[in-house]
């Protein structure tokens, strides 16, 4: 692939079709300007302040973009709650749709086959692989992004974390607990998508 | 269309692999990849909904077996050439043999930032009184398009409840295929697992979708 996305870029490039600095503006913003920390933030910021939190239920759009996380692949979002009875999940089983404004480019294991197919079939086996075993009683809504709205899955907030302020809050929440298949504030799942692995 | 990207519920694909601190690219192409896809997506010469249907149409064992931005590429070279940016002869040479088409815009530099803040949004003004309620029993319908629709097979003829009217949105199946945006009502729909899967589905399970208006019909 390397010869053949080079050999399209000089091509379009040479027809004055695209300009490669334009790709770099491209690839250094997902690489260090847009990413889980955003997502991170407006998580916290709704454990913090029950006015933000009642906001972001209501307009999910409205109450993120107050925080300076609008754009593409994020232009209509929806935040879900997980609450003691239920744990959400979010999958796009057509493409990868994802939120880009706040979680930044998808990991590799949300675009592929095996959790397109089996995240609204078999949630639990899922989770399970992530390292997370749900008791028995938790329900589980799946969310598929079938059409232009972005899901942000808001964790419980950990218990003993009454102390904290927004910043350390922020460091609780991973990338994998705002699609859903962690938890915050789990030191075991956190690897696979803490803002530090990022 | 019943494309290899339909993916829900089907089964043979192994477990889901986390990769521990993944990185955004694993090959300096990928990178490359992304910003071409969306520098020609700045063109204005096709839809969202279009392009997705380029991948969705990449042959099945083709599109299985290509990692992602591979998909992405074989989806902008079928746009470009179908739009008639590039030729074949080009795509394959990978130098200009002649003049194309010419875009409404081009991505420079400086207007990245703009075009990635703005985005595109796909909601559009209100022009009729919506048919579903929230609360209110629906059936998907049972269609089998050869055309772009983005209601998965899994959740076609089944019985669901309206869990929330979203907004008047641009229609996928007609967009991508230069019928226009004919936007309609965009609704959750909302099924138990047990509808979907049958017997041996997860009795905790629910699953929704975001459903346009002419993909449901009164119970």
């Amino acid at each position: 692939m390397q010869a053949r996305v080079k050999a399209l870029e000089t091509l379009l490039t040479e027809k004055g079709l695209i300009d490669p600095a334009a790709i770099d503006a491209i690839v250094e913003t997902y690489e260090t300007k847009v990413g889980p920390r955003n997502g991170a933030r407006v998580v916290a910021k709704a454990w913090s302040d029950p006015d933000f939190a009642d906001w972001l239920k209501r307009d999910a759009t409205a109450a993120i973009a107050s925080l300076g996380f609008t754009g593409r692949q994020g232009e209509h979002m929806r935040a879900v709650f997980n609450t003691a009875e239920t744990h959400n999940l979010v999958v796009c089983t057509l493409c990868s749709c994802y939120p880009w404004s706040v979680l930044g480019l998808p990991p590799v294991w949300y675009k592929a086959p095996a959790y397109r197919s089996r995240a609204v079939i078999d949630p639990r086996g899922v989770l399970a692989e992530f390292g997370l075993v749900l008791p028995e009683e938790k329900k589980i809504r799946v969310w598929d992004s079938t059409a232009e709205l972005r899901y942000l899955v808001i964790p419980e907030r950990p218990e003993g974390t009454e102390g904290m302020d927004e910043t350390a809050l922020a460091g609780l929440v991973s990338r994998d607990a705002m699609i859903g298949t962690a938890i915050a504030g789990s030191s075991k799942i956190s690897a696979a998508g803490s803002p530090e692995a990022l | 269309m019943n494309g290899p990207h339909d993916l829900g519920g089907q089964m043979g694909f192994g477990p889901v692999a986390p990769e521990m601190n993944e990185p955004y690219f694993h090959a300096d192409w990928e990178k490359r990849a992304l910003g071409i896809t969306i520098s020609c997506g700045a063109f204005g010469a096709w839809t969202i909904d279009e392009s997705r249907h380029a991948r969705e149409n990449i042959p099945p064992a083709d599109y299985l077996s290509a990692s992602y931005y591979e998909i992405w590429i074989r989806g902008v070279e079928t746009l470009l050439e179908r739009h008639g940016f590039v030729t074949r002869q080009e795509l394959l040479s990978g130098r200009k043999l002649q003049e194309g088409a010419v875009p409404k815009r081009v991505l420079k530099a400086e207007m990245v930032p703009a075009a990635l803040a703005k985005g595109g949004p796909c909601d559009r003004p209100v022009e009729a009184a919506p048919l579903f309620a929230t609360g209110e029993r629906v059936k998907t319908k049972n269609f089998n398009p050869a055309t772009h629709t983005r209601l998965p097979r899994y959740a076609r003829a089944k019985l669901g409840v309206v869990e929330a009217v979203q907004g008047f949105f641009v229609f996928p199946d007609d967009n991508a295929h230069g019928k226009g945006e004919n936007p309609q009502w965009l609704y959750t729909i909302v099924f138990d697992g047990g509808e979907i899967w049958g017997e041996g589905a997860d009795p905790s399970l629910t699953v929704s979708i975001d459903a346009w208006e002419s993909y449901l019909e009164p119970v």
